[in-house]
C-alpha cells in the first residue's frame, strides 16, 4: 500500500522562534506510511517521521546524498548550499571522513576534558566577576566551543568576529540573496585558504597541519579544494551547533527547574542529561539534506522509487512514542538512550564525542551559578538551519 | 592471511557509521553493531573504520591475534 494521505504538505512545519516541535509531526507519525512535503524550492519529497523509518533511511547505503547534487533537491532557498562531506557517499565520503574523524574519537577527545573544563570554569568566573545580568550566548555559549575548535583546528580565536558572520551566512536558510551567499562563501574560502598557506609554511600541532601533511604525503587522497572545504566544515559545524545547544539546553532546563535541581544535587547525572537533552531538543528548523533512493526501496510499507528524495525528521523520531516511553517528558533515567540527535549512518556527526564533552562541561560549569534564571526574553535566531537563542539574557545569585 | 573483527557491543553507541559504510562487514543488530563475517581479507577501509569509530568499539586482529586497529 502507499500512504493514506495523498496531500503534499507545505514544509517546514516548525516555527523558527522557540523550540516547539510542530504537532504536524505527531499527526504524521500516527498516520500510516509517509507523507509528502514540499519546501519553498526544489522537488517534493517523502518525509520520514518515525524512529524506525528515519534510522532505516539514514543507515541504508541504497540512499545517497551525492545524488542530491544532480537533482532538484528540496531546500529553503533558491541557491544551493555546497554540501562538502555531507554531499558525498562512500567511498569518497569515507576517504575524507577518516582524515578528520580520527581527531574526534572518544579516546582522543577524553584527553581534552581537563582543558575544556578549565575553559568553561574560566568563562563562568568571568561572568561572576562582571556580575549579572549577562547574555549567556555571547559570554559563555559561543566562546567555549569557538575557543576549543579554533585551538584544535588551528584558527586564531581572535578572528571570531570575522568567521562568525561567514558561518552565520553559511547556515542561513533564506535571509541572503544567491549573490550574497556566493560572495560570503568566497570570502570564507579565501580566509581559510590563507590560513592553510600560513600553516604550510609553519606547521603546528593542530588538525589543519595534519590535513596538510596528509595531502603532502598523498596528493590523490585530498585535493587542495577539499582540504580548504574540510577545514571550513570543521570550523562551522564545530562551533555553531554546540554554541546553539548550550543556550537551548539552558532554556529547557530553566523551564524544568526540578531537572536543573537534580543536576545540581547530583552532577554525575550530567552525561545522561546531555543525551536526554540531545533527544528532547528539536534543534533543526526542519529536516534537510534529503536522501535520494538509488534503487526502488521499501521504507516501512511505502515503496520509494529510484531517484525519489526522502527527508528524515530526526526531531520527530526522537519523540516517537513507538520508541521512547513518555517521549514528551524530560527524564534523566532512560534506559533507551539511542536518540538520533547526532544523526545516524555514515553521516553521523563526526564531532559527536567532542560535542558531548563540551555540552557536559558546559552544564557542569553552569550548575555552579546559584539560582540561574532568565533576565529577559530570549531573542531567537530566524532563517537558520538550527534553532536557538541568538541572545539569552540571564541573571543569578 | 586474514583478519578477525570484533565489536564491543557494550561500548558501541549504534551510530551506524560502520554498517552504513561497509554493510558487507558490519550490520546493526538491535542497538549495536556486529560483524557479519568472522574473518575478512586484509582491508585498509575496515582499519580506517576501526580507527575512527566514535566509540572505539571495533577491534581488528591478525591471525596471530595481534591487535592491528584501532591504531593509536
Amino acid at each position: 500500500m502507499t500512504t493514506a494521505d495523498e496531500r503534499v504538505h507545505t514544509y517546514p512545519f516548525n516555527r523558527p522562534e522557540g523550540l516547539e516541535l510542530s504537532p504536524a509531526y505527531r499527526d504524521a507519525r500516527v498516520a500510516p506510511g509517509m507523507i509528502r512535503v514540499r519546501l519553498p524550492f526544489g522537488e517534493p519529497a517523502w518525509l520520514a517521521t518515525r524512529y524506525e523509518d528515519v534510522r532505516f533511511v539514514l543507515g541504508d547505503r541504497r540512499f545517497s546524498r551525492a545524488l542530491a547534487a544532480r537533482s532538484d533537491e528540496p531546500r529553503n532557498q533558491s541557491y544551493r548550499r555546497p554540501g562538502g562531506i555531507l554531499a558525498m557517499d562512500p567511498p569518497d565520503h569515507t576517504r575524507l571522513r577518516v582524515l578528520v574523524a580520527g581527531a574526534f574519537t572518544v579516546r582522543r577527545v577524553e584527553k581534552l576534558r581537563p582543558w575544556v573544563r578549565q575553559i568553561a570554569a574560566g568563562l563562568v568566573a568571568d561572568l561572576v566577576a562582571a556580575g549579572p545580568p549577562a547574555d549567556l550566548v555571547d559570554a559563555f555559549a559561543l566562546p567555549l566551543p569557538v575557543q576549543v575548535i579554533c585551538e584544535l583546528l588551528g584558527v586564531p580565536a581572535e578572528d571570531r568576529h570575522l568567521f562568525r558572520a561567514w558561518s552565520d551566512a553559511m547556515l542561513s536558510t533564506s535571509s541572503l540573496t544567491a549573490e550574497e551567499f556566493v560572495r560570503n562563501e568566497r570570502e570564507l574560502n579565501a580566509y581559510m585558504a590563507g590560513l592553510v598557506a600560513q600553516r604550510r609554511e609553519r606547521p603546528a600541532d593542530d588538525l589543519m597541519s595534519a590535513l596538510i601533511a596528509a595531502r603532502a604525503e598523498n596528493l590523490d587522497r585530498l585535493t587542495e579544494e577539499e582540504l580548504v572545504e574540510l577545514c571550513i566544515g570543521v570550523l562551522v559545524a564545530g562551533h555553531e551547533t554546540t554554541a546553539t545547544q548550550i543556550p537551548n539546553f539552558t532554556h529547557v532546563l530553566l523551564a524544568h527547574p526540578e531537572r536543573f535541581d537534580q543536576l545540581r544535587a547530583d552532577p554525575d547525572l550530567i552525561p545522561a542529561a546531555v543525551e536526554e537533552l540531545m533527544r528532547f531538543v528539536p534543534l533543526g528548523a526542519g529536516a534537510g539534506f534529503a536522501r535520494y533512493a538509488t534503487e526502488d526501496v521499501l521504507v516501512g510499507d511505502v515503496p520509494v522509487r529510484a531517484g525519489e528524495p526522502v527527508l528524515c525528521a530526526v526531531a520527530s523520531a526522537n519523540r516517537d512514542e513507538g520508541r521512547f516511553e513518555e517521549p514528551e517528558e524530560l527524564r534523566f533515567d532512560r534506559q533507551e538512550t539511542q536518540h538520533l540527535g547526532f544523526g545516524h549512518g555514515v553521516h553521523h556527526c563526526l564531532g559527536a564525542p567532542l560535542a558531548r564533552l563540551e555540552l557536559q562541561e558546559a552544564l557542569r560549569a553552569l550548575i555552579t551559578l546559584p539560582d540561574l534564571r532568565l533576565a529577559g526574553d530570549p531573542v531567537w535566531k530566524t532563517q537558520m538551519l538550527v534553532r536557538g537563542p541568538r541572545e539569552l539574557p540571564v541573571a543569578w545569585g | 592471511m586474514s583478519w578477525t573483527i570484533t565489536v564491543d557491543r557494550g561500548t558501541c553507541m549504534g551510530s551506524g557509521i560502520c554498517a552504513g559504510s561497509r554493510p558487507d562487514v558490519f550490520r546493526l543488530a538491535g542497538t549495536a553493531s556486529e560483524p557479519v563475517v568472522d574473518r575478512i581479507e586484509p582491508d585498509e577501509d575496515v582499519l580506517d573504520l576501526a580507527d575512527t569509530c566514535p566509540a572505539a568499539a571495533i577491534t581488528v586482529r591478525d591471525e596471530a591475534g595481534t591487535e592491528l586497529g584501532p591504531r593509536p
